[in-house]
């Protein structure tokens, strides 16, 4: 697969991160599930990756039923207590607390709740949207390709967390606000990759085969096509899942994102930013809880792409 | 070649419009303009002069058809705030903006292109792991975060740069590095990729055969032929630094455009954040019409319409 790289390819890099998507159709969707798992496996980085994400989704879900302190609680005698390992800790507040005396540690934990759910949320909604509008492009051609094509090269154009900060601040700071804006914002990249796969296997001869003995578009859609341009879209929508919660924790710290009654990492950080000379602890935990969780699911996210390429070179 | 120039031209035009029309939407989308100009108690005869002064009491097409025809003339409006000139406000912030996105780019090009071709000569081994981890994690770093923790330990525990504002070039530092850890680890990334690909080709391995030397092979026929993706990326990532430039100048209170959007955020001040998101929007249309054209240009294989 060693295709000239076209402008459209690399823009669409960049906003994979620079990661090679092979839209190879046909072998995907059966490999993927038999073979490919053990394949998958023996990868260490989808290995390291996928343990780092399972147990970011571990923690959010203890988090629904028990943290060490409830993530609101406040206690003013008990404000900026540092981490256990500096002196005046208090053992039972392991990573210290912030100005209003709430537990970080509990807070981190119910921050991966957030997190979570604006990432795999925002991906949803630019992946249902992209998905659709890629299939009608991709399928059935002609003025709709014509009109859908032309609607992603404007907004590729545009840019993303410029867009998302302009309209967070007219229509005003959530979490459903959040997710619709950034699932708005990148449904583009999906809306790609699908119409170039549903092109790929589109005159393939099963397909040819199927509507010959009668079946109607939707059946070929939802039987043929889908399965076979699952795998790529699901590459594209795990590297969007890190991309979407970086972009969620820089709009909360600039005051756009999530509203500060809801913990997030990026709140936090919004909330420990001005007190880091001071306690510099409240800004340190947030960060590297979003970069723990970012760079496990780019691992992650190489690591499949990786397998689908080698899978897709045959 | 000039049918691509055009092609590129008509669909500038057409981002260029869609931009305009959304950031006349933002004021409507926000709730009534008319709310944050008049005192709470003002009487309703006040509140209809005042919309028909702004032409609010027009028809929503007439209304942006206004803008935009104000806009062509350089008139955005007047800052809520500071009672001055939008668009003015906005220009005279764009140099810093573009200082920083200019020197960011220098920078990154020089970090990621020998470590990108060091992983990829030595592909599997230690350098190429050490290599690609640091640029896994600058990718997956928040670079507002990045940004504080610096100043944490370069202004605050070692007072070696100052931590916020513009001036000297010491102020330039710390907001630099934040910015180009994204883009350095993009680049390593890419480059490792390009050059891996090419040290594959049979140009190569011939010159090898003719027993050219490493360095000559990695000059010559390597680095031009990975040269393409690569400044491709550049030219869409100075974009992407503009774009992104909101977040680090607010983290360093660096006096650019996207500092000064997000204070008018704070501030409600619509005009400026109009005028900001169009200029900013502006530039980097013109700045991806520009790699398009260097792109088709740098290779001649590539041609309107002819897709691989």
């Amino acid at each position: 697969m060693s295709q000239k790289v076209l402008p459209d390819n690399l823009q669409a890099a960049i906003e994979l991160q620079a990661v090679p998507v092979s839209v190879s159709p046909l072998k995907g969707a059966k490999t993927f599930q038999r073979g490919q798992l053990k394949r998958i496996f023996r990868r260490r980085a989808t290995v390291i990756g996928g343990l780092i994400v399972l147990l970011v989704v571990i923690t959010a879900l203890i988090s629904l039923v028990w943290t060490p302190h409830p993530p609101g609680e406040q206690d003013l005698t008990r404000s900026l207590l540092p981490p256990f390992w500096l002196q005046g800790a208090d053992s039972s507040f392991p990573l210290g607390t912030d100005l209003n005396g709430r537990d970080l540690l509990s807070r981190i934990m119910v921050g991966a709740q957030a997190t979570l759910f604006v990432g795999i949320a925002s991906v949803l909604v630019g992946g249902v949207l992209g998905l659709v509008l890629g299939l009608v492009a991709g399928y059935f051609g002609g003025w709709r390709e014509a009109v859908i094509m032309r609607l992603v090269d404007v907004q590729l154009s545009l840019p993303g967390v410029l867009l998302a900060i302009a309209i967070l601040a007219a229509v005003g700071k959530g979490l459903l606000n959040v997710v619709l804006v950034l699932g708005f914002v990148s449904w583009v990249q999906y809306a790609r990759i699908v119409r170039g796969s549903t092109l790929a296997v589109k005159n393939q001869e099963y397909i040819l085969g199927a509507r010959a003995i009668g079946a109607t578009d939707r059946r070929i859609i939802r039987r043929h096509v889908f399965p076979n341009i699952l795998p790529a879209l699901m590459v594209v929508a795990t590297i969007n899942v890190s991309s979407n919660i970086l972009a969620e924790s820089a709009l909360s710290y600039l005051g756009v994102g999530v509203s500060l009654a809801t913990v997030t990492w990026g709140g936090m950080l919004n909330e420990g930013k001005s007190l880091f000379e001071l306690a510099w602890w409240n800004a340190v935990w947030p960060g590297l809880a979003i970069l723990i969780v970012v760079f496990g699911i780019n691992l992650l996210g190489d690591g499949l792409t990786e397998t689908r390429s080698n899978n897709g070179n045959g | 070649m000039k049918k691509l120039i055009l092609q590129r031209l008509w669909q500038s035009l057409l981002v260029l419009f869609a931009v305009s029309l959304l950031s006349f939407v933002l004021i409507f989308l926000s709730g009534d303009p008319v709310a944050t100009l008049i005192p709470l108690n003002a009487r309703q005869e006040d509140i209809d002069n005042i919309r028909h002064q702004y032409n609010l009491d027009q028809p929503f097409f007439i209304q942006y058809f206004l803008f935009l025809g104000k806009a062509f003339t350089g008139n955005m409006g007047e800052s809520f705030r500071y009672h001055t000139d939008a668009l003015g406000l906005v220009l005279s912030h764009l140099p810093n903006t573009f200082l920083l996105a200019i020197v960011s780019l220098v920078f990154s090009v020089l970090v990621s292109l020998p470590l990108g071709i060091l992983a990829a000569r030595f592909k599997g081994r230690g350098v190429d792991f050490v290599a690609s981890l640091f640029a896994l994690t600058a990718i997956s770093m928040p670079s507002f975060w990045l940004g504080v923790i610096l100043i944490l330990v370069f202004a605050g525990a070692l007072h070696w740069f100052p931590a916020s504002g513009a001036g000297g070039w010491q102020n330039l530092v710390l907001p630099t590095l934040t910015v180009s850890a994204f883009s350095i680890g993009l680049l390593i990334r890419l480059i490792r990729r390009a050059v891996a690909e090419t040290l594959q080709q049979q140009y190569v391995t011939t010159a090898r055969s003719k027993g050219l030397s490493e360095g000559r092979i990695a000059w010559v026929h390597v680095l031009r032929n990975s040269a393409i993706p690569v400044v491709t990326v550049l030219g869409l990532q100075f974009g992407a630094l503009l774009g992104g430039s909101a977040v680090v100048e607010t983290v360093f209170a660096w006096p650019g455009v996207g500092w000064l959007m997000v204070q008018s955020i704070e501030a409600r001040d619509l005009p400026v954040i109009r005028a900001a998101v169009l200029i900013l929007a502006i530039f980097i249309v013109l700045i991806n019409l520009l790699v398009d054209i260097t792109y088709s240009l740098l290779d001649p294989r590539i041609k309107p319409g002819v897709k691989a």
